[in-house]
């Protein structure tokens, strides 16, 4: 992935959203969400992958979301998650942000192998 | 590569944003901008956001910055038109526009300028020489 590809991606999840019937402000923070995730992969993991799924538990659909890289890792992940922590000069938003956002968020990272973020965002969630 | 077309309007500067935007674009916007308010000496910078559906933590960065430096320069900025969702999320992910104004459209976006605008030209003396009396 490259920066170029980002808005295509967004477009993408977008479609997923709405094709399931997720309302404006779900898809409004799923988008968002996956903004962050994209750009943190891009800046800080070189790269990566990002897939999208629709899925299902019980009677609720969803829209999970992967992002993994092979960069650097996170060395300590509750510090990342602190609302304003950065090493890239920004604004330290986007991971706890992320999380609040979503319905479901995980994070794992092995220093040296890479960094795994996945998100689900329920569609009544 | 395309540019966000910036329009002067006496004291103010116009945006309006009608793609999303990506990075490049972004910063490119911003220092247009800024480079704009000085080149013009504006009071204002009136950005339209109102076909915008996202706001990352990318995209609110590049907004308070266009108000910081604005603000330094002696301009205000005062975004228009945020779409409800947007705003909501943009709570959410912990982001406070610092600086911005906001109103509900380029028309309120613009009296709400030309008062801040007003008040300053009273603080100095100056008077003002449109007629309006509203
Ligand atoms: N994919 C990743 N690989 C390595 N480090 C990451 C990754 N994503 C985030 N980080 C680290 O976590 C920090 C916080 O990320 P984030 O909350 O998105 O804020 P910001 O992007 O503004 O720095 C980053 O500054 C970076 O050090
Ligand atoms: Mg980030």
């Amino acid at each position: 992935m490259k920066e170029q590809d980002v808005v295509p991606y967004r477009n993408r999840v977008k479609e997923h959203a709405v094709k399931m019937g997720m309302g404006l402000v779900n898809q409004t923070k799923l988008i968002t969400a996956a903004s962050e995730l994209v750009r943190n992969m891009l800046k800080y993991g070189g790269g990566g992958i990002a897939t999208i799924e629709t899925i299902s538990q019980g009677r609720e659909n969803g829209v999970r979301l992967v992002f993994a890289d092979k960069g650097p890792g996170i060395k300590d992940i509750s510090l990342a998650m602190k609302d304003g922590f950065t090493t890239g000069r920004s604004l330290g938003l986007g991971l706890p942000g992320t999380k609040r956002l979503v319905s479901e968020f995980l994070l794992e990272s092995t220093e040296g192998k890479g960094t795994t973020v996945t998100i689900i965002k329920w569609k009544n969630g | 590569m395309d540019k966000i077309p910036i329009l002067k309007m006496s004291d103010f500067l116009l945006v309006t944003i009608q793609v999303d935007l990506y990075d490049q674009l972004a910063e490119n916007l911003e220092s247009d901008l800024i480079n704009m308010v000085k080149k013009y000496n504006s009071h204002g910078v009136l950005i339209d956001i109102s076909a915008v559906s996202i706001i990352d933590s990318f995209m609110g960065r590049i907004l308070g910055n266009i108000a910081m430096m604005s603000k330094i320069l002696d301009a205000e900025t005062v975004v228009v038109g945020m779409q409800p969702a947007v705003a909501i999320t943009l709570i959410e992910l912990g982001l406070p526009l610092k600086g911005v104004h906001s109103a509900l459209n380029v028309e309120k976006g613009m009296a709400l300028l030309r008062s801040k605008i007003h008040n300053i030209e009273q603080d100095i003396s100056i008077p003002a020489d449109d007629s309006s009396t509203e």
